[in-house]
């Protein structure tokens, strides 16, 4: 409260559940006059339920919203734009067979006797625009003009109808340089004016070219709030990706390397991932690491199948292998715990008898049902090795809490016996308990045998487990690093270092 | 899953309880409605004409559940049924077998499923409007074999199929219960049950399982493509006739129908054949009551649009949902609502 | 049928002889081929024009009236002597049939009617479905000579003009008789399943012995019916009357068959007539009546079914 200049937006101890997970704990964001704030974190961290807790499209469990020192409660996305906060998403939220003036004033019109006055709006249009620096024909409709047109009549729209706070969602992620630049000319007029406006973005350099302050999430929780001009873009990262942890995790990575088991030579495909290649030994844990966007999840779902790779071969155990389809991949002794648990791992309404004993049935082929006798031995096995609590193997999957259900997902792949385990994001999304025995399941798996490749944005989750790390930047792999060099610091100073090329002034 | 007996009686209570309803009314109605007497060499009796009428819409709902369990739906049916019974009643006219004409018949509705599989699996077009081509296509088809007249013929292997009677009872009873015993014992017996409901319920997480979605997806269409073309042997073997106008017009409805009344997702997932199957017998014993009211035919379509209406009503997901929350909602700690919390601190922030 | 007939009328127009040959060119707009009937009466049109050695222009117009009315308009242009319509709906002709009238182009209606000023059009030949009902009812009052009789009857699909008129026909038709009582009349949607379908609720709600006739809307459903009745073991014909209308070709072969007993002709050759009243218009101006009205024949076991069976069963039924 030492800070002299009264936010404009003040939200204190907002706090939001979702069955059975936080998703926003005890949440804190001071929005000053005339100050574009970043809001920074890796997917899941709670960004945009935060949003959705401002602008009213959820609505808070805990904590208040100050606006001008004045606490209010939008009931709606609509209420909150009347209040004075107005947001732009990354898909222009605007119709696009109407003409840019019609976007602009699209239910606030001008009248004339209790008709649309169609000349005084486009008027006004054009002069709204201008003051963007925009000179377009407001007649004509939205669709004749870029994406980035498109962006600046969003805001425009949203500064005239709410103007006091600006929220972008991402508006840069579909721009190009040029587009980026006219975006940047035009959040800073708005700046000038006096604006609040918070930037969500996953481009660092941005940030740092455009914003003032940044609050920093993880896990639900503010890790940061600080002026951008005072720290490094390495303490950012390390803010993001976390490091507190650092001190009570080692692994002691006992048992030996075995031989190469999985090989991996040139695989990639054109617009999604540069062509890497990656030696997986048994008995190893190779760890992804890399900012949201970097390419872990493209790595790991192009060596499973689940995308189609356009170049590279895989070898396994020396041989030759082709891998079209997950299928495929399972053929072969390959499971992937997938990012998305939701929408890719579970499945929802099956009881988690069925989700656990699913790989192993699908491999053996419909014709040779497991016995269910057999079927309520394993999934027992499983719910007892991995502690997974549930009221019975008859409960639906989708009832159970984010760490339960990723416990279930393992023990649908280990079920299946696999050489080869990829786990993407094993640890997101679930409670500090299950999270610990996750790392110590990893742990004992590779020290029975197993293949692991692991994708995780928690930097000392990589750091207890893994036996390689390999950095990825912008879709291409940039270092491997192996034994000592694998520390927090090692790996943030890979992917921080060579800035990227988007930071140059534009 | 092949669970204990009470879950699966758990499942098919309501459809029980709805039939048992739906049969009294008939009995309020025509109070010899359950006598059963044997006549000129078959059993003959209201209920028979019930179990005996309903085939065509529980053949067809055998292939719909498995279809709609893919979160699919398979409008074609009705039509399918058009051009199998042409198709069979064409062979025998030129002097073919009655197995020949069936074997054909069944190969027409096998390729009609077939393809309403592909656009649906490979070319992934959505499956309403995928069954919707040849929905409208396929009587176009079945009007072309028959030349747009009534195809009758006289083949006695074939009319068996529709009219004859096997120990007294009637064929197509015989037809579409052995049918759906096979099915049920299929899925529930074999993976098939499970794999098809993962795919309904998530296919994404279901091909990432390794779960071969294309060709299960394309497998239910094809098995719903056969059950429709044995109904329109059945139905055209019944009146010795092809009527490609007219044969299995508006029945794909009664077939959902029945798979909705059987109380199964329209968005897929966790199904029950039995519970399809009690469904279009439910279908047939109102349209048993229409028939045995006497009321004049005006009435007929007032009345069972009503009847359905109560069913849907009491089957509603509102319903179901409120049930399930009760349950659900015992040991989940609930949030508490924002204003609880916020009220007090917005005290203290006037306060100041 | 639809496509045999197509491609004979498109033989039939492009094939120079036949140009050469016709002195009076007429074209026709059909309806399209929704049922035997209208296939067979598309067959015996061509085969009337045929013998007067008349070109016929036919258009299938698939059940829409907007193809009815281009092809009338395709019909004007091409200067024909006369059009003949059956027409898809009885709204919506007085434009079309004010550009026919301008041209001087008589045109003649088949099979049904048009809610249109008299003047526009020369005549309408279609038959009388009241009429055919009661020769049905007429018929069966005969034939009971005041024995009691409990009728069952299966209508034609709700609501429909001919449902409603074939049942009002019959019911006048038995008016009087105090001896003939109908007890259940269910539809049958005109379809030969649903007619098995609804007798079968018949003999069970009533019992076969009691029911003593059927009336049934047309020859399908009756088709339908007989094996119902043989099925629960009764004798179609003797034991329950039936009588139907339409005469299709199984119709007739029923009756040669002993299986039932009656059928009202509702004639496929509404051409003939009309185009006699063409023919004499044409060539002294003679005006025909507005309405002429075809018969409505009664075949019954004693006329030669087996051979009006073998007579009709190209025709496209």
């Amino acid at each position: 409260m030492t800070d002299p200049v009264r936010p404009v937006l003040h939200a204190r101890g907002i706090s939001k559940f979702f069955p059975g997970t936080i998703a926003l704990d005890d949440v804190e964001l001071r929005l000053n006059p005339g100050e574009v704030h970043a809001l920074l974190g890796e997917n899941g961290a709670g960004k945009s339920t935060l949003i959705k807790c401002l602008t009213g499209a959820y609505q808070r469990d805990a904590g208040t919203l100050l606006l001008d020192g004045a606490p209010i409660n939008p009931a709606s996305t609509a209420a909150s734009q009347k209040l004075g906060i107005g947001t732009v998403y990354q898909e222009v939220n605007l119709l696009p067979n109407l003409t840019v003036a019609e976007n602009l004033f699209l239910g606030r019109q001008p009248l004339r006797g209790g008709f649309v006055s169609r000349r005084r709006m486009n008027a006004m249009a054009r002069e709204t625009l201008a003051g963007y620096g925009l000179k377009i024909d407001p007649t004509e409709p939205l669709t004749a003009y870029s994406v980035a047109v498109q962006q600046v009549v969003a805001i425009a729209r949203a500064v005239d109808m709410s103007g006091k706070v600006l929220i972008l969602d991402e508006p840069t992620a579909s721009l190009d340089r040029d587009e980026v630049a006219l975006l940047f000319s035009v959040i800073r007029q708005l700046k000038a004016r006096g604006l609040a406006i918070v930037f969500i973005t996953h481009f660092l350099d941005q940030v740092f070219e455009i914003c003032d302050r940044a609050t920093i999430l993880r896990n639900g929780r503010v890790v940061g709030d600080c002026a951008l001009a005072e720290v490094s873009r390495r303490e950012v990262i390390t803010m993001m990706l976390g490091r507190q942890l650092e001190a009570r995790v080692h692994s002691k990575k006992t048992g030996t390397v075995g031989k190469p088991l999985v090989q991996v030579a040139d695989l990639g495909r054109r617009g999604m991932i540069e062509p890497f290649s990656l030696d997986i030994h048994e008995g190893e844990v190779v760890g992804l690491a890399g900012l949201l966007g970097s390419g872990r999840t493209e790595t790991a779902n192009l060596i499973f199948g689940a995308v189609m790779p356009d170049q590279g071969r895989i070898r396994l155990r020396g041989t030759d292998i082709t891998i079209r389809t997950p299928r495929d991949a399972v053929a072969h002794g390959f499971a992937l715990c997938p990012e998305d648990r939701k929408s890719e791992g579970i499945v929802g309404d099956l009881s988690v008898r069925d989700n656990i004993i699913l790989a192993l049935q699908a491999r053996q082929g419909w014709m040779r049902p497991i016995p269910r006798a057999k079927v309520t031995e394993i999934a027992d096995r499983y719910v007892r090795a991995l502690d997974i609590r549930l009221a019975s193997l008859d409960t639906p999957i989708r009832l159970l809490s984010g760490g339960n259900q990723q416990k279930a997902l393992l023990a649908r792949w280990l079920a299946t016996n696999p050489a080869f385990l990829i786990l993407d994001e094993p640890t997101r999304g679930i409670d500090v308990g299950a999270h610990a025995e996750i790392i110590a399941l990893i742990d004992q798996l590779r020290a029975d045998g197993m293949a692991l490749l692991v994708a995780s944005s928690e930097l000392e989750e990589l750091v207890a487990y893994s036996t390689r790390v390999v950095v990825l930047r912008d879709r291409v792999q940039i270092c491997e690093l192996t034994g000592d060099q694998i520390t927090p610091d090692t790996i943030v100073q890979a992917i921080a270092d060579d800035p990227h090329p988007h930071a140059e002034p534009v | 899953m092949p669970g204990p007996k009470s879950a699966i009686l758990r499942r098919i209570a309501p459809q029980l309880v709805i039939l048992a309803i739906a049969l009294l009314l008939n009995v309020l109605i025509f109070p010899d409605f359950f006598h059963i007497d044997f006549r000129n060499g078959r059993l003959f009796g209201n209920l028979i004409d019930v179990l005996n009428r309903g085939a065509p819409v529980a053949l067809l709902c055998i292939g719909m559940t498995l279809v709609i369990a893919t979160r699919g739906i398979d409008l074609s049916v009705g039509t399918v049924m058009a051009v199998a019974g042409a198709v069979a009643a064409s062979m025998v006219v030129e002097g073919h077998g009655w197995g020949t004409a069936l074997l054909a018949a069944l190969l027409a509705g096998g390729m009609c499923g077939l393809w309403n599989g592909v656009l649906v699996a490979v070319l992934r077009i959505q499956p309403i409007v995928a069954t919707l081509v040849l929905m409208v296509a396929g009587r176009g088809i079945a009007q072309l074999i028959t030349e747009g007249r009534i195809l009758t013929f006289m083949n006695e292997g074939l009319i068996h199929l529709g009219a004859g009677t096997v120990l007294g009872m009637p064929t197509p009873i015989l037809i579409w219960v052995t049918l759906g015993a096979v099915a049920i014992t299929l899925v529930r017996r074999t993976a098939l049950g499970m794999l098809i409901e993962a795919i309904g319920i998530n296919e994404r997480s279901s091909r990432l399982a390794g779960i071969n979605s294309r060709v299960l997806l394309i497998c239910v269409y094809l098995v719903s493509g056969l059950c429709a073309a044995l109904a329109g042997v059945i139905v055209a073997a019944d009146i010795k006739g092809a009527d490609a106008n007219n044969a299995g017009l508006w029945l794909e409805l009664d077939a959902i129908l029945a798979v909705v009344i059987g109380g199964n997702s329209l968005l897929g997932g966790r199904f029950s054949i039995l519970a399809s199957l009690l469904g279009a017998m439910i279908i047939q014993s109102i349209n048993s009551v229409i028939l045995l009211s006497g009321l004049p035919p005006e009435f007929n379509l007032v009345i069972k649009a009503l009847l359905i209406l109560a069913i849907l009503v009491i089957q509603s997901p509102r319903i179901g949902y409120l049930l399930y929350m009760l349950r659900a909602a015992g040991p989940q700690p609930q949030p508490r609502p924002g204003t609880a919390d916020t009220l007090p601190k917005r005290k203290k922030e006037a306060a100041r | 049928m639809t496509l045999k007939a197509t491609l004979l009328a498109s033989v039939l127009v492009l094939s120079p002889g036949a140009l050469l040959a016709a002195d009076m060119t007429i074209g026709f707009s059909q309806i399209g081929s929704e049922s035997g009937w209208r296939a067979a009466e598309t067959t015996v049109t061509r085969q009337e024009a045929e013998s007067r050695g008349i070109e016929l222009k036919f258009a299938d117009a698939q059940q829409k009236q907007e193809n009815q009315i281009k092809a009338i308009r395709g019909f004007i242009a091409q200067g024909v002597d006369a059009i003949l319509l059956a027409p898809v709906v009885a709204t919506g002709w007085d434009e079309v049939l004010e550009e026919a009238k301008d041209a001087e182009i008589p045109v003649v209606l088949l099979d049904r009617t048009v809610d249109a000023p008299e003047d526009l059009y020369l005549t309408a030949v279609t038959s009388d479905l009241v009429h055919e009902g009661r020769v049905a009812g007429e018929w069966l009052a005969e034939e009971m000579a005041g024995e009691d009789c409990r009728i069952v009857e299966l209508q034609g699909t709700t609501g429909s003009s001919p449902a409603i008129d074939r049942k009002k026909g019959f019911e006048e038709g038995i008016a009087g008789q105090d001896n003939l009582e109908i007890v259940r009349s269910q539809t049958g949607d005109f379809t030969r399943a649903q007619g098995k379908v609804v007798m079968e609720s018949f003999l069970k709600a009533e019992g076969g012995d009691t029911i003593c006739a059927l009336y049934a809307h047309n020859d399908d459903m009756a088709v339908g019916a007989i094996q119902a009745i043989k099925e629960a073991g009764l004798k179609p014909g003797e034991d329950i009357k039936i009588v139907a209308i339409d005469a299709v070709p199984d119709a007739h072969l029923a009756i040669a068959n002993g299986e039932m007993n009656a059928t009202i002709e509702l004639t496929p050759n509404m051409a003939g007539p009309a185009l006699d009243a063409l023919e004499a218009y044409l060539a002294n101006g003679t005006e025909p009546a507005k309405w002429i009205q075809t018969e409505s024949k009664l075949y019954t076991a004693a006329d030669d079914n087996q051979a009006v069976y073998e007579e009709k069963k190209n025709l496209g039924y």
